[in-house]
């Protein structure tokens, strides 16, 4: 086995070879507005790392969010199209679980949130890193401050409001390592990973233009 | 191989999902998926939606480009997309895209200019473009007047539109008459039956001191608007054919006098017509009555390659191919507001492609 793991969900764009066993090469870089640029750089540092051609992939794995839809579009069209390229198969995995993995916390409840700007977070609830207890929302922190009080919670969303999370801890941002090593992991346990599409959360901003605006003067 | 170069375009600047297969000039392939219906009801193109509906639609496009072509992706000779201008976030779609497929197929990419496309697309149509080449170019998205002397590489902006793109006016004023979205075809229809000299609305920027070769349709779109509202205000029935016939005949006199005034003022013997509006039976009209005037050899190609598509985008880039461009970089990015004046975006390249060899099919 060998996968290709990538996320462009959060500000980190970051890429991961794992050969079933252990992850042999990553790269991350936090760069919030360069994820088109940066991300197919970042595919060939990993192989040329690993000495690996990206013909010798079986499998791709990607974050399929919640994210800021520019960003995460870019990660998802990218493991799309090298997966209809090489015909081989595309993994999706919710960007969170991956946060929740690397967060290594055996016993929870414990929150992963993300930043979903807009003064919103991503987030859901575990009952340890493997474990996701919510489907993913996207809601303003002092909105769910009951929900979550008293729980450790980890991500860029959770550090940024501390009256909502005070005991907000690293990881920060997602690593496409962490979200290889769960795949990897579910992948020989025989599970089922979601498909690679997008996990919005909101509906698309349109304005719906109102009546024309009348020119003649009154 | 450099005569004939087999390459892909990938399009994504508005709403369209377009890819298209050509050998040299020949078109083989022109598959498109477009999210205009999902707009419609907005009145215009929302980015989000259109973005949505890109990356949803890519792949089986893709698929079925290649089916269409009858041709394995293993022997293309590049990747074509394009680079801008246009709606950042659904550019970048279709770059994501484009960099994936070449470097997974181990092909050079090519991140090509969206307006030096619609005029290399005639070479689809009517082989090679003649060099020099007036070309005016009227969609939703822009209106311009470029002088192109090497589609890839030396294109220069003689004028363009300092207000509303042409299209832009139609969509309004079939707003205006509620005759829904886009609007270039139904006015086009309803204008067929409708007197063009029932009223005379304004030509923009046509005075002897106005700038010779830019556009401007905002007034116009004023002008119409407030004519309507008038007998509208007065109880009046609204002539929706002489309406729609007379606005028309306002928008493609300008373009096609100013166009044809270009030509010969810089001895250009050939005008090509493209983008959306480039569709408009009455502007195809009075282009060749003008053009023939003139004795300016006028081209303008089939509708359906005058809107955006794939095959406009593989075109060029087979055109950059058999020229032996420079191909772009692995870091390659979305540029909405890509200058005219770059055909295409060549990569800072050396470094890319030499860290990139080892890990390509050869
Ligand atoms: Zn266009």
């Amino acid at each position: 086995m060998l996968l290709l793991a990538l996320d462009t969900a959060t500000p980190a764009v970051t890429v991961a070879l794992h050969d079933g066993t252990d992850v042999i090469a990553s790269s991350s870089q936090v760069d919030a507005r360069r994820h088109g640029e940066l991300l197919l750089p970042a595919v060939d540092r990993v192989l040329a790392e690993a000495g690996l051609r990206l013909d010798a992939v079986t499998g791709i794995v990607v974050g399929i969010g919640p994210g800021p839809y520019t960003g995460l579009r870019v990660g998802l069209m990218t493991a799309d199209t090298f997966g209809l390229a090489l015909g081989v198969p595309v993994h999706g995995v919710c960007t969170l679980d991956g946060l929740a993995y690397a967060a290594d916390i055996e016993k929870g409840p414990f929150v992963v949130a993300t930043d979903a700007r807009r003064k919103e977070v991503y987030w859901a609830t575990y009952a340890d890193s493997r474990t996701r207890l919510t489907d993913p929302a996207v809601d303003r922190p002092a909105d769910i401050a009951e929900q979550v009080a008293g729980l450790p919670a980890v991500g860029a969303g959770a550090l940024l409001y501390p009256d909502t999370f005070p005991s907000a801890h690293e990881p920060e941002h997602v690593s496409a390592a962490a979200l290889a090593s769960l795949a990897a992991e579910k992948l020989a346990a025989g599970e089922e990973l979601p498909a690679p599409r997008p996990l919005y959360l909101r509906r698309p901003d349109a304005q719906v233009p109102k009546n024309y605006k009348v020119v003649t003067p009154k | 191989m450099a005569d004939e170069p087999l390459v892909l375009g990938i399009e994504t600047s508005c709403d369209e999902t377009g890819v298209g297969v050509v050998r040299g000039t020949s078109l083989l392939a022109d598959a498109v998926a477009s999210s205009v219906d999902e707009h419609a009801r907005f009145g215009g193109v929302v980015p989000e939606v259109a973005s949505r509906a890109h990356l949803e639609a890519m792949v089986p496009t893709i698929d079925r480009a290649l089916q269409q072509a009858g041709v394995s992706a293993r022997d293309l000779d590049g990747i074509a997309v394009t680079a801008g201008p246009g709606l950042a976030g659904a550019l970048l779609v279709g770059v994501s895209a484009a960099k994936a497929y070449a470097y997974a197929l181990g092909k050079p990419l090519y991140g090509v200019n969206h307006l030096a496309s619609h005029i290399c697309v005639d070479q689809l149509e009517h082989g090679p473009l003649p060099e020099p080449t007036m070309a005016l170019l009227v969609s939703g998205g822009h209106s311009s007047l470029l002088l192109s002397e090497d589609i890839t590489a030396d294109v220069r902006p003689m004028g363009s539109t300092i207000d509303d793109a042409a299209g832009e006016a139609f969509d309004k004023i079939a707003r205006v008459l509620n005759l829904g979205f886009p609007g270039g075809p139904v006015i086009d229809w309803y204008a067929r039956e409708g007197d063009p000299e029932a009223i005379a609305f304004p030509r923009g920027l046509s005075g002897p001191r106005d700038p010779a070769y830019d556009f401007s349709f905002s007034g116009l779109k004023t002008a119409v608007a407030r004519w309507i509202e008038a007998r509208r205000a007065a109880g009046e029935e609204v002539p929706v054919r002489d309406v729609a016939a007379s606005f028309q005949e306002a928008v493609v006199d300008v373009l096609t006098r100013k166009a044809v005034r270009a030509c010969k003022d810089e001895g250009v013997d050939h005008l090509m017509i493209g983008g959306g509006v480039a569709a408009n039976s009455r502007l195809r009209a009075l282009a060749q009555e003008r053009c023939e005037a003139a004795g300016i050899r006028l081209r303008v190609p089939r509708p359906k390659l005058c809107t955006d598509n794939g095959a406009m985008v593989a075109a060029l880039g087979a055109e950059m191919v058999a020229r032996g461009r420079a191909a772009s970089g692995w870091d390659l990015s979305a540029d909405s507001s890509l200058p005219v004046t770059e055909p295409h975006v060549p990569g800072d390249h050396d470094h890319v492609h030499e860290v990139s060899k080892e890990n390509l099919y050869s």
